[in-house]
């Protein structure tokens, strides 16, 4: 459960206030499939990276699950981060010098996994996104496909209960685009809350809540009656 | 992150950029190298010069004339001006002491040796039968001095003399000519080589009453004093100034070194050298970590998004510094292995090159060493990896 309430964010760019994020209530069940769309600059991006824990409010409060966030400290964010929340960027994001399975690894390493059940976890990660034979592959070697269904991969492997999608398809091709929402929405269908920042209208129209920004604000927030 | 998962996950990353580590750990190495290789050549020096010391005799005195302007320099002594005479009847009241085991007079000159065809000049040692035993001579034959034939006209020769003349060793019993005199061979010496600067291959030694005859003196040159032990040293040196005062009418005009004094200051002044060039070649350990530093900001400069998207997947702040700082700890630390094999690879190689020079470097500079460049090369990377850790990570992240 995500509740924002009068949630602002300005940066300040050569003595003028930029009102990224201008009084945003927004309130996301658990399970939920959100797309969010909007201009470029209307803080789509922000917002989702607020969500995510990984920038602060101006002002405003931001429970999740419950727990007010805003008060708690940088090693606690990071902890929510690690187990409750993927990210999945529009460039991916791997480290070019570790393999697949070594950026796949990465959270488990972070949440100070032994070894021997990090092994299983990731074996287990590499079968269901159809990855075993790229195992050892370096992001270089990989496409862009195969790349993005990685860091999907690593996203999840915390099992977090929030998956962030910053524009998953912006660097795909509208076929590998459609794959990767797919494997996206499998992981709603298993119960994670998803929210998509896309341009794509019809991407956007997938999701079972669209929601409109435009300068900070958001405009329309219109659910499907079939979600 | 564990302790461990941070160590090997740093030592991947540093093994991944192969040419940049191989660079620092080796720039750390021949840093470390440079040190452990430098004090084993000083220390060695030191040695070298000590056992060049020890050998030229054991619990020595030297008694020699005029006063140091300060006790304890050798050097004033040996500049002194306008000093009364020693004399044989003080090299005999010395010998009396009760510390004193043997003494040896000393007068040493030039002077031509004949015999056999042949004519030399050469440096000509006045003394008695204990110059032999006191300044750890070896005789290869015969004998000087012995009992009863003391006011022979004895001659030793040394080894490279005897050769040159008799170069079939029948060299005793031969007569030869020193100067105006006649002397009779009755030793010669072992070859011995250089000691200190002196080659006693090539010198003659002949009683002490007959030089002061060839060179028209009644005065000595030193007194060679050798204490019962080493606890005798110091009262002997006490025992001496104070009996050749009384028989030189209250003066105090005489200098006494003791060999200990000698080696002390050798052993300051090598030992301070040594410092120097240990500390000299600590200041490439310095060098050594400001490319620690450098690399270490270009690595978290180009591995910005990387530190981004490790605080998006749950890093802390402490756990990204902790993986910066490993990374510097594993470079410091082969560095600092590597460098100490090395000089100890290349002591080993001096030892070879010259076998007299016990080129062994000190455990304290090795220790010293490594532990310099670890300190440097951790200390180095503590302010790169506190940037890295403060990064904010949108920003961090949005950066290609
Ligand atoms: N770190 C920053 N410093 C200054 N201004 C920023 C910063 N981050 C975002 N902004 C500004 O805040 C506004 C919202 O940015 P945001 O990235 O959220 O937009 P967006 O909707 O994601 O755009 P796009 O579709 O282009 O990704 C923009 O005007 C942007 O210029
Ligand atoms: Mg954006």
């Amino acid at each position: 459960m995500i509740r924002l309430s009068a949630i602002t964010r300005t940066f300040h760019m050569g003595g003028q206030a930029v009102y990224a994020l201008n009084g945003i209530n927004l309130h996301i069940a658990s399970g939920e499939y959100v797309s969010i769309m909007g201009p470029s600059g209307s803080g789509k991006s922000t917002l989702l990276n607020i969500i995510g824990l990984l920038d602060r409010p101006d002002s405003g409060r931001y429970e999740l699950d419950d727990r007010l966030i805003t008060d708690l400290s940088e090693t606690e964010q990071a902890q929510i981060r690690r187990e409750k929340i993927g990210f999945v960027f529009q460039s991916f994001h791997l480290i070019p010098r570790l393999t697949a399975a070594e950026n796949i690894e990465l959270p488990l390493i972070l949440s100070g996994m032994p070894q021997e059940q990090r092994q299983i976890r990731v074996d287990e990660a590499l079968q269901a996104f159809e990855l075993k034979q790229r195992a050892s592959h370096r992001p270089a070697e990989l496409s862009g496909g195969q790349r993005q269904r990685v860091a999907i991969a690593r996203a999840t492997i915390m099992q977090p209960s929030v998956i962030l999608a910053d524009e998953p398809t912006g660097n795909l091709d509208h076929q590998i685009g459609a794959e990767v929402m797919a494997l996206l929405e499998n992981l709603h269908h298993g119960g994670t809350t998803l929210i998509v920042v896309t341009h794509d209208r019809e991407l956007g129209a997938r999701a079972h809540r669209q929601i409109a920004m435009r300068d900070g604000k958001i405009m329309t927030d219109q659910a499907d009656d079939a979600g | 992150m564990t302790l461990a998962d941070t160590l090997q996950t740093s030592f991947k990353t540093v093994l991944s950029y192969r040419i940049r580590s191989l660079l620092i750990v080796l720039a750390m190495a021949l840093g470390v190298a440079a040190v452990v290789v430098l004090t084993a050549l000083g220390d060695g020096a030191r040695n070298y010069v000590i056992n060049q010391f020890s050998s030229i005799g054991t619990n020595l005195l030297v008694v020699l004339p005029g006063r140091a302007e300060t006790s304890g320099s050798f050097l004033g002594a040996v500049l002194g001006q306008t000093p009364r005479d020693l004399t044989l009847k003080d090299a005999q009241l010395l010998g009396r002491l009760p510390q004193v085991r043997r003494y040896a007079p000393l007068n040493v000159g030039a002077a031509e040796l004949s015999g056999a065809n042949r004519l030399r000049e050469v440096t000509v040692l006045g003394s008695n039968a204990d110059l032999i035993p006191i300044r750890h001579m070896k005789l290869a034959q015969g004998g000087f001095l012995a009992h009863g034939t003391e006011r022979n006209a004895q001659i030793v020769l040394g080894a490279k003399i005897a050769d040159e003349f008799f170069p079939r060793s029948q060299a005793i019993g031969q007569r030869v000519r020193l100067g105006d005199s006649r002397f009779m061979v009755s030793g010669v010496l072992a070859a011995q080589g250089e000691s200190m600067g002196f080659n006693t291959d090539e010198i003659v030694i002949i009683p002490i009453d007959y030089a002061q005859a060839m060179f028209n003196t009644t005065s000595l040159f030193r007194i060679l004093i050798e204490a019962k032990s080493h606890n005798d040293i110091e009262p002997a040196k006490q025992a001496i100034l104070a009996t050749l005062k009384q028989s030189h009418d209250g003066e105090e005009d005489i200098t006494v070194i003791t060999q200990d004094a000698i080696l002390a200051t050798f052993d300051r002044i090598l030992h301070t050298m040594t410092l120097a060039v240990a500390g000299i070649a600590a200041i490439s350990l310095i060098v050594a970590g400001i490319l620690v530093m450098n690399v270490m900001l270009v690595a978290v400069n180009q591995r910005t998004a990387e530190i981004g998207l490790l605080k998006a997947i749950g890093a802390t702040s402490s756990d990204i510094r902790r993986l910066f700082f490993a990374e510097a700890v594993w470079l410091s630390f082969a560095g600092a292995i590597l460098g100490f094999l090395l000089g100890q690879f290349g002591s080993l190689m001096l030892r070879l090159a010259y076998p007299q020079l016990p080129a062994w470097a000190p455990v304290w500079a090795s220790i010293a060493g490594i532990v310099v460049a670890l300190v440097t090369g951790i200390a180095a990377s503590l302010w790169p990896a506190n940037q890295a850790a403060r990064l904010d990570a949108v920003k961090a992240l949005s950066k290609r």
